[in-house]
């Protein structure tokens, strides 16, 4: 049945999601942009709480195996949007809500579900020399006796400097291409993993953002996220075992949507709140031709909140249904992305002076925003790979 | 809100009954409906005996009630968009004179009377297509569908009917007109005209697409209709929001079925189109411009669907038809003009069916009181 509203049960979700950001968030939104480095103390008693209900979890299996599902990613991306309203850089900053744990809990056999389950576990995949193009990462992992042993220098590492443990991705054989990326569990304080530097950065700065230097850091053998050490011996294998790989970013993708989703809306709330004040209102009775330019601008960038936020509803629904998404999970991420730059900046230049001070946080959000459309993969690499999808065209032929 | 209310999904799967029926509908789009689309455009009419075959569908008949010989379905925005979008896809113009009656029939069921409804209804029940249209637009630049500037004039035994309608699809072959006039000192009224009364004329107009839609130009001079032809109960309000935001969601279906066909087109021409030595497609430029395609039309659709089901669940839906028609009609246009960009100067011949989607597409958030779903 064709029916787009958000159900009561993701609604409750969103509402403690939403207590979070408002009273928890947004009171120390400013603070912990001013003091970039500042580890956010406040986050710690509401930690604990985020662990339960955090994404990926709660999932209930349906009595019957064909009934419709709203589940855990609906639930995530719900909850995630609520509490980016609050603040995009102090929900990244929750203990606990690395991406590393979501690799954890989507690639980590039985026994790493279980021995890693209260970690802090950060993700570092982006190299100096590889970003979106992360067959080329040249961080190696070489088997020595009963340990792994990495080097290499990872860049871009959100919450590289707070976490417990980073997961890395290496390759066992540059030569061996995608199939020979691995990601290694790695404990913080181990010998030869050492933080080199944090980023000073335009937004995003309650969350830190740090380099990770290997150098022939030993890990142990069953560090190895999941169980195949193995490169696949065949093309098709190999394949695969990349494609295994990229589909975790099907179901992040729209969690980072949502994020954008989040942020746009807190930055449309307060613009609209702003000018309410001073007698300009939304309001939709009227004949869109004949209300001022500032209302007018205002309902375009409602309308692309609207679409953006329906395409990440649609994405979190076919993963939640197991309906393969990946182009729906990146168009999610492209329409998300780019709209929240738009609208956060267009609330700044809608509120004048107002929206460039830093006596309120539109400036923040647009300053947060930019992030949004850049990492989990740029607006271009999502736009790539929506039109190979769309058009049917390998990655030899649509470069 | 209700218990079972409360349990709703999220979700997007169509219902059995949906599916075959957007199966038929898919089906007769492609072979009754594409291919005459540019000829259908040329003359400037849809062929003859067209719209007598869209009965087959039971387009008309579906939400007629069974005590008036109808099929009795419930009235079913969401069926209703699927239709649209589908018809559509074969072509825009006909697939908005096949849906005219319905619209004027789903207007009915909506603000008529049990009375009314048992009147104005069982002539379209038969296996001959019943032409009836709403008048609702006006020849105004800034025109405003809340500021009518034809008037209803009370009289001892009914009202008196003044002014100009245009863009009234099927407008001269039409049974039945619904005409919506300001009636002074109350509001705003709609009237069942007759389509040979007198006080009409008709004359066809000329548009930048459209073309084969039959779109008249009505002058009503003193037109003279009876109490009982005021839709709903006397001297009720006439809710025409509702009537509007319903005829937008019908409207931008379509934009979504057409713009489906733009991206179809584009993607086949594109990917055999050889520049350089290479398919264009293989250049981000062009494949970037026919992705952002699919990730614009996939929003659209959805902002549809949501409109469509409140309205369909009885819920408020007046802000979400705003917004999806704000939406569709920038995005429809920006897909229309990029199809036909994407084909160079081939797309500006009328070889190629993407500069009759254009023309088409430039009437989505202009073309008020159409499909009304």
């Amino acid at each position: 049945m064709i029916y787009l509203e958000t159900p009561e049960a993701v609604k409750k979700a969103e509402e403690q999601a939403r207590m979070l950001a408002e009273h928890v968030f947004r009171p120390i939104s400013r603070k912990y942009d001013k003091n970039e480095h500042d580890y956010p103390t406040e986050l710690d008693a509401f930690a604990e709480v985020r662990r339960k209900g955090g994404a990926g979890g709660g999932k209930k299996a349906p009595a019957d195996a064909s009934a419709i599902v709203n589940g855990g990613n609906m639930t995530g991306v719900s909850s995630i949007a609520q509490l980016c309203w609050g603040d995009v850089g102090l929900m990244m900053a929750m203990p606990g809500s690395g991406l590393g744990n979501a690799a954890i809990g989507a690639a980590g056999t039985p026994e790493q579900k279980v021995k890693y389950a209260g970690c802090y576990a950060a993700m570092a995949i982006t190299e100096p020399g590889a970003g979106s193009d992360s067959k080329n990462i040249s961080t190696t992992a070489t088997l020595d006796g009963d340990q792994w042993v990495l080097n290499g220098e990872k860049i871009f590492v959100s919450d590289g400097e707070r976490c417990s443990h980073i997961v890395v991705w290496a390759t066992l054989d540059k030569s061996k291409g995608k199939a020979a990326i691995k990601s290694f569990i790695v404990e913080k304080g181990t010998p030869g993993c050492e933080l080199v530097r944090v980023e000073d950065k335009l937004g995003l700065r309650a969350s830190d953002t740090a380099t990770i230097r290997f150098e022939n850091c030993r890990i142990d053998r069953d560090c190895l996220l999941g169980d195949k050490p193995d490169i696949a011996a065949t093309e098709e294998e190999r394949k695969k075992a990349f494609g295994g790989v990229m589909q975790t970013f099907d179901n992040t993708r729209p969690m980072v949507a949502a994020m954008a989703i989040g942020v746009a809306r807190g930055a449309l709330d307060m613009c609209e709140e702003l000018l309410s004040a001073e007698g300009i209102n939304l309001d939709y009775k009227k004949n869109r031709m004949e209300v001022s330019a500032i209302e007018a601008e205002l309902y375009e960038l409602e309308a692309d909140w609207e679409a953006a936020r329906l395409l990440v509803m649609n994405a979190a629904w076919m993963a939640d249904n197991s309906k393969p998404n990946s182009t729906e999970a990146s168009m999610s991420k492209a329409k998300a992305g780019r709209m929240c730059n738009k609208v956060t900046l267009a609330c700044v230049k809608l509120c004048n002076s107002l929206g460039y001070s830093e006596e309120n946080l539109l400036e923040k959000f647009a300053r947060d925003s930019k992030i949004l459309d850049i990492f989990e993969g740029t607006q271009q690499i999502q736009q790539l790979i929506i039109a190979r999808n769309v058009l049917g065209k390998s990655s030899a032929d649509l470069k | 809100m209700s218990e079972a209310e409360n349990e709703l999904l999220f979700d997007l799967t169509l219902d059995e009954d949906q599916q075959l029926n957007r199966d038929s509908m898919q089906r007769f789009a492609r072979s009754e409906i594409q291919g005459i689309s540019r000829s259908a455009d040329e003359a400037g009419e849809a062929p003859a005996g067209f719209y007598d075959k869209t009965v087959e569908l039971g387009l008309s008949l579906m939400p007629i009630p069974e005590s008036l010989d109808g099929a009795g379905m419930p009235r079913s925005p969401v069926s209703n968009v699927l239709n649209a979008e589908d018809l559509a896809h074969g072509d825009m113009s006909l697939a908005i004179g096949a849906l005219t009656p319905l619209s004027f029939i789903n207007a009915i069921l909506d603000h008529g009377t049990e009375t009314q409804i048992a009147n104005y209804l069982p002539r379209f029940i038969d296996d001959k297509f019943h032409a009836a249209t709403i008048a609702l637009m006006e020849p105004s630049a800034a025109f405003d569908p809340l500021k009518i500037s034809t008037s209803a004039e009370k009289t001892a035994d009914g009202y008196v009917i003044n002014g100009s309608k245009c863009m009234v699809a099927l407008g001269d072959s039409s049974e039945l007109i619904l005409v919506v006039a300001l009636v002074e000192g109350e509001g705003l009224g709609a009237f069942v005209v007759k389509g040979n009364q007198e006080g009409l004329s008709f004359s066809k107009e000329e548009y930048m697409g459209l073309r084969p839609l039959q779109l008249n130009r009505i002058e009503l001079k003193d037109v003279k209709v009876e109490m009982e032809d005021r839709l709903g109960e006397p001297e009720q309000a006439f809710d025409l929001e509702r009537l509007v935001d319903l005829g937008r969601i019908g409207l931008c279906a379509m934009s979504v079925g057409v713009c489906e066909s733009v991206l179809a087109y584009v993607i086949e021409y594109c990917n055999a189109r050889v520049a350089f030595d290479e398919p264009i497609t293989n250049r981000q430029s062009v494949a970037f411009m026919i992705g952002d395609m699919a990730t614009e039309i996939a929003a659209m659709r959805l902002m549809v669907y949501r409109a469509a089901s409140r309205a369909e669940r009885g819920l408020s839906f007046h802000k979400e038809a705003y917004l999806m028609n704000l939406q569709c009609s920038k995005f429809a246009m920006e897909i229309g003009t990029n199809g036909v960009q994407l084909l160079g100067g081939h797309g500006f011949t009328r070889e190629h069916p993407v500069e009759l989607w254009y023309r088409n597409l430039r009437a989505i958030g202009l073309l008020d009181g159409c499909v009304v779903v």
